[in-house]
C-alpha cells in the first residue's frame, strides 16, 4: 500500500541545512489504522507532505498503491492527491465562502464526475458524518467539531485509498475529538487505510500500529 | 470544467459585490466612452448622407473628354432620353458677376435645359424653371436662388425684374426655395443662377454649341443602372468604342468624402476610449493580483484536494474575464440608456449601439480580461500547495 523506503529531505533555513527526514522507512498495508507519532519539529509533517504528494523527496522511493510516485508531474501529483488521498487537516482547510455541500462536492468536481454522481457522492458522505440538517451552512456558521466533519466527508466522497490526518483533533476540545476519533475508528471498520499523524500519545495509542519519528529517524512502536 | 470554473468565478465576483463592481469600473467606463462616441459619429454620419442624397436626388455626370470630331448636341439627348426612360440635361457651369442697381455679387452659373429641375430635384418657389422655348429662343432670361434674390434683389418679389449677368441684361422668371438641408452647408454655394443653355453657349465664347458634360438620371420607373448601361454602349458606339472619350461618374463622391472624414474620426475617437479600456483592464489585473495573495490558502487547499496547476489558472483566468465582460455588459447597457436620450433631446437623428460597436467593445473587453487576468492567474497557479497551505492570510 504504501512502502516508504530510504526517504530523504532536507530543507536549508537560513544558514542552516535541516535534515527533517533522514533515511526513511516506512511500511503501511491496505486496511491498516496507523498513527505517526513525534513532536514539533521531528519531521512528522514532512512526511505526511511527502505520504500526501504535497511534496516530493530528495532521495529514496515512494510506492503508493504499486505505483512509483517520485516520477509523477505536478499535473499526475493532483491527480494522485485528488483520487488516492484524502487530507484532514489540523485546521480543517475549508473553503469559508462555501457551503458545507460545496466544499464537500469540491474534489468531485476536480474528478470531472457528472452531476448526478457528485451529488448521491456527497449526500452520502455528509449523512455518515451526521451533518446532513446543516449542509447549507458555511464553515463560519459551524463549530469547531462541525467543520472537521464536513472535512472528513470532503475526503469521504472522493472514495480515497488512504485517510491522511494531520492532527485531526489538535484544535478541538476533548469532548469533541472523541467524537471526531469515534468517526476514524468507524471508517477503519469500514476497511478504510487510515495514516494519523499526532503528538499526542493519548490520540496514537487509539490507533492499531503506532511509529514514531524523532529527528528524521523513524521507528516502530508496537504493533497489535 | 469551464463551465464548473465559471460558476465558481461569478460566486466568488458576486461574493463582494462593492469590490467587484469598482473593479469594473474601468472596463464600465471605457466600454461606455468607446460605444458613445463612436455610435455619435456613426448616426451623424448616416444623417449627413441621407441629407446629401436627398439634395441632389441621384444621377450620373458625363463628362466627354473627346469628341472624336463627332460632338454631341441636344438632339443626342433627345434620342437618349426617348429611347431609355431617361432624363439628360447639359449642364455649363460658369462664374459670373451679378449686377442690380449698387449690389454685385459673384454666382454660379448653370446653362441647362428644362429637365435639368427634375434631374437636380429643384423646387420652384415663384415663377417657374426654365421652359423649352427659352432654350430654343436663346432667351436671356435666369431662375436665380433663394440667397441671390435676397441679396441681389433685396426682396423675393422680383419676378419679372432685370439685373445684369456679366453684363448682359437677364429676366428673372422664376426663384428657387430656400435650401435648408444640412448637406447645403457643405456644398458651398450661396449665390446660383440657372440660364438656357443656348444662352450661356454665348456667353461662353470659348467652346462650340458642341455639349461636353451632361447629366443623367432615370425617369419615374427607370433603372438608373440600366440607363447607365445603355448609354455607355450608345457612347462607346459613337466614339469608335473608345472607352477613354467619355467618363461616367455619379454623386455620391460628396458622401465618400464626408464617410471617410468620419471614419478617421470613429478611429481617432475610438482609440482614445481604447486607451481606457486599457486602464480599465490595469485595474483588473491590480485588484487579481491582491486577490490572489488573499486566497493562497484557498489556493492551498483546492490543490491538496486535487486542483491542477491549468484548473486553477483557469479558475482565475474566467474571474478576470467574467468581471471584465460583466463591466463590458454594464457599460453597453449605460451606453444605450444615455444614447435614448441623447436621441430624445436631439431629436433629428436616432443614435443606438450598432451591433458591430458592441461586437468591438465585447472582444475588445474580453481581450483586456485576458491579457490582464493572466499574469494573476499563472501567479496563483504556480503557488506550491504546502507553502500556500501554510499561509496565514
Amino acid at each position: 500500500m504504501i512502502r516508504l523506503s530510504d526517504i530523504c529531505k532536507s530543507y536549508v533555513m537560513g544558514e542552516e541545512t535541516v535534515h527533517a527526514l533522514d533515511h526513511a522507512s516506512l511500511h503501511i498495508h491496505p486496511g491498516e489504522f496507523v498513527a505517526i507519532i513525534g513532536p514539533s519539529g521531528s519531521g512528522k509533517s514532512t512526511l505526511m507532505n511527502i505520504i500526501g504528494c504535497l511534496d516530493s523527496a530528495d532521495s529514496g522511493s515512494y510506492q503508493l498503491d504499486g505505483q512509483y510516485i517520485e516520477d509523477y508531474s505536478e499535473r499526475e501529483l493532483a491527480q494522485v492527491r485528488n483520487r488516492k488521498i484524502g487530507f484532514i487537516f489540523q485546521s480543517f482547510n475549508l473553503i469559508p465562502k462555501l457551503t458545507a455541500v460545496e466544499n464537500v462536492e469540491l474534489p468531485l468536481i476536480y474528478q470531472r464526475l457528472p452531476h448526478r454522481e457528485r451529488q448521491e457522492r456527497v449526500e452520502r458522505a455528509i449523512r455518515q458524518v451526521g451533518l446532513w440538517e446543516r449542509r447549507g451552512h458555511k464553515p463560519s456558521e459551524l463549530s469547531g467539531g462541525q467543520q472537521q466533519r464536513v472535512a472528513i466527508a470532503r475526503a469521504l466522497a472522493s472514495k480515497p485509498s488512504l485517510f491522511l490526518a494531520d492532527e485531526p483533533t489538535g484544535n478541538l476540545d476533548s469532548k469533541t475529538s472523541e467524537e471526531i476519533m469515534r468517526i476514524f475508528h468507524d471508517l477503519h471498520s469500514l476497511g478504510n487505510t487510515i495514516v494519523l499523524i499526532t503528538h499526542d500519545p493519548q490520540v496514537a495509542s487509539q490507533a492499531v500500529r503506532q511509529i514514531r519519528i524523532l529527528d528524521g529517524h523513524v521507528t516502530e512502536v508496537a504493533g497489535q | 470544467m469551464i463551465f464548473q470554473s465559471a460558476k465558481m468565478a461569478l460566486q466568488s465576483v458576486l461574493g463582494s459585490k462593492v469590490r467587484s463592481f469598482l473593479t469594473m469600473l474601468g472596463i464600465i467606463v471605457g466600454v461606455f466612452a468607446l460605444v458613445v462616441l463612436v455610435s455619435l459619429i456613426q448616426g451623424a454620419t448616416d444623417y449627413i448622407a441621407d441629407q446629401i442624397s436627398g439634395l441632389g436626388g441621384s444621377y450620373y455626370t458625363v463628362r466627354i473628354e473627346n469628341d472624336r470630331g463627332r460632338p454631341l448636341k441636344q438632339e443626342d439627348l433627345d434620342a437618349i432620353m426617348d429611347e431609355n426612360n431617361s432624363l439628360a440635361a447639359p449642364l455649363k457651369q460658369l462664374s459670373a458677376t451679378g449686377k442690380h442697381g449698387r449690389e454685385s455679387i459673384s454666382l454660379t452659373l448653370y446653362g441647362t435645359t428644362p429637365v435639368y429641375a427634375d434631374i437636380g430635384n429643384l423646387s420652384v418657389e415663384y415663377g417657374t424653371f426654365l421652359r423649352q422655348s427659352n432654350v430654343e429662343n436663346h432667351n436671356a432670361v435666369a431662375v436665380i436662388n433663394h440667397a441671390a434674390a435676397i441679396d441681389l434683389m433685396g426682396t423675393l418679389q422680383c419676378l419679372g425684374e432685370t439685373f445684369e449677368l456679366n453684363g448682359t441684361p437677364f429676366q428673372i422668371i422664376g426663384i428657387l426655395e430656400e435650401d435648408s438641408s444640412l448637406a447645403s452647408a457643405f456644398i458651398w454655394q450661396s449665390y446660383v443662377a440657372y440660364v438656357p443653355y443656348t444662352t450661356a453657349l454665348r456667353m461662353n465664347l470659348s467652346t462650340g454649341a458642341s455639349i461636353d458634360s451632361f447629366y443623367l438620371s432615370a425617369a419615374p420607373g427607370g433603372s438608373l443602372e440600366q440607363i447607365r448601361e445603355d448609354v455607355t454602349e450608345r457612347l462607346l458606339q459613337r466614339f469608335d468604342r473608345d472607352e477613354d472619350a467619355f467618363a461616367i461618374s455619379d454623386n455620391t463622391a460628396v458622401e465618400e468624402t464626408m464617410r471617410s472624414i468620419n471614419s478617421m474620426l470613429e478611429l481617432l475617437l475610438g482609440g482614445i476610449a481604447a486607451v481606457s479600456l486599457i486602464v480599465g483592464g490595469i485595474g483588473i489585473m491590480n485588484i487579481m493580483l491582491v486577490s490572489v495573495t488573499e486566497r493562497t490558502r484557498e489556493i492551498g487547499i483546492r490543490k491538496a484536494i486535487g486542483a491542477s496547476r491549468g484548473t486553477i489558472l483557469l479558475q482565475f483566468l474566467i474571474e478576470a474575464l467574467v468581471l471584465s465582460l460583466l463591466g463590458c455588459l454594464l457599460g453597453l447597457l449605460l451606453s444605450d440608456m444615455t444614447l435614448r436620450l441623447i436621441s430624445y433631446a436631439v431629436g433629428i437623428a436616432a443614435f443606438h449601439v450598432t451591433s458591430s460597436v458592441a461586437l468591438i467593445a465585447i472582444t475588445f473587453s474580453s481581450l483586456i480580461g485576458l491579457i490582464f487576468g493572466l499574469h494573476p492567474a499563472n501567479k496563483a497557479a504556480a503557488k506550491p500547495p504546502i507553502e500556500a497551505l501554510r499561509y496565514a492570510g
